[in-house]
């Protein structure tokens, strides 16, 4: 170990080491319980929106971030508003409707070792 | 004119999920709209090395099976504008990618996209295959070694007879790229060198990215190398290297970090 070294930049490694931590505490319960809830939650949230509204698929968002004490599934859903008849065309109302929903979820435990 | 590129090596390990990465954010911070597909199915890492792993909602097969929307599905790069990732599947079964589900993804992305970056596998199966099944151009990344450079005359034998273009009388245009070069160990002679790892190959040369430890920390936070350290060796190299995909002209030359002891102990004030 050279002196110089002192002077060098922090590790990467740690940093590493935390985003393996969080990626492997989500992919392993996923693997546990043969499927992830957030998949299910976005699965199913979006079928109970399919029975009640034709939504096209282009106006569905979804987004998530799998977080190390919580994560985040946010479904942002266009909704058009229906056309009224007697609007001239040219002038329909085009504003839609939104449907956010922002669902948060508590990490499984970190995973301390292999289990 | 849009491209679809395949990022290839029949071996594992060498670097091309890094180059991948690496060429796709230089053409991207060059002001082209790219997308980076992910093809290792069951076992993707695109999105780890780009920093993007807690983002990933949909992936290539749900878009193949029609589950999700292309739009839904690409996941826009936090640091470039026009950098996307289209992630592989984790988790499903690697039969689910069908070639005609690839072809249509891959025209999308291309209608949409100056460059189409395909991730391959290593290997020869399904999963490699189908990422260089569509492309107009290779990158064969290949590490100067014994067994690399057989694999990658391999892959070449693919590109040659099971590729699109290919079928059609056409030649996908290939580029080697030598990754992991050590400068000192080759000069020991310890190295294939790399003129002979080209008449070997016969495959013009698009780069040489020496060995850096820039490389390994670039993956340990999650941004290419391009990004992180562009004004590491590695980093200008494969910045060179986009700009020869791109059709520049430009002398090849082999980048280094280290320094010799003289650097090392006087640091910039002996320069």
């Amino acid at each position: 170990m050279s002196m110089f070294n002192l002077f060098r930049r922090r590790g990467s490694g740690p940093v590493a080491r935390d985003r393996l931590e969080i990626l492997l505490a989500h992919e392993r319960a996923a693997v546990r319980s043969q499927s992830d809830l957030l998949a299910i939650l976005r699965e199913q949230l979006l079928e109970v929106v399919a029975k009640h509204v034709m939504v096209e698929h282009d106006n569905v968002v979804v987004r998530m971030d799998r977080g190390a004490t919580v994560s985040i599934l946010e479904i942002d859903i266009e909704i058009p508003t229906p056309a009224r008849t007697a609007m001239p065309v040219g002038k329909r109302d085009t504003s839609a409707a939104m449907v956010h929903s922002r669902l948060a979820q508590s990490t499984p435990q970190r995973v301390q070792g292999v289990a | 004119m849009n491209k679809v590129l395949v990022i290839t090596s029949g071996k594992g390990g060498v670097g091309k999920t890094t180059t991948t990465a690496a060429l796709g954010a230089a053409l991207a911070l060059a002001g082209k709209k790219v997308a980076v597909v992910d093809f290792d199915v069951g076992l993707r890492n695109l999105d780890l090395v780009m920093g993007a792993e807690r983002r990933v909602v949909f992936d290539l097969i749900n878009v193949v099976q029609g589950i999700a929307k292309l739009s839904q599905a690409l996941i826009r790069d936090k640091r470039i504008e026009t950098l996307w990732l289209l992630p592989a599947s984790q988790t499903r079964d690697k039969d689910a990618l069908t070639e005609a589900g690839v072809a249509h993804v891959i025209k999308e992305l291309r209608s949409k996209f100056d460059w189409v970056i395909c991730d391959s596998p290593a290997g020869i199966e399904r999963g490699a295959t189908l990422a260089m099944r569509f492309a107009d151009a290779a990158v064969i990344v290949t590490n100067p070694e014994v067994s690399s450079v057989r694999d990658s005359d391999r892959i070449i034998g693919l590109l040659d007879s099971k590729t699109e273009l290919a079928e059609r009388g056409q030649r996908v245009e290939k580029h080697i790229l030598i990754t992991r070069y050590d400068a000192q160990r080759a000069a020991r002679g310890e190295m294939l060198n790399i003129e002979d790892v080209l008449e070997i190959l016969s495959i013009p040369l698009l780069g040489i990215i020496p060995e850096s430890q820039e490389v390994l920390r670039a993956s340990n936070i999650g941004s290419p190398v391009t990004v992180s350290s562009a004004t590491s060796a590695p980093g200008r190299a494969y910045l060179h290297a986009a700009r020869r995909l791109c059709g520049e002209d430009l002398p090849m030359t082999i980048l280094s970090d280290r320094k010799g002891l003289f650097d090392r102990l006087f640091g910039r004030r002996a320069a």
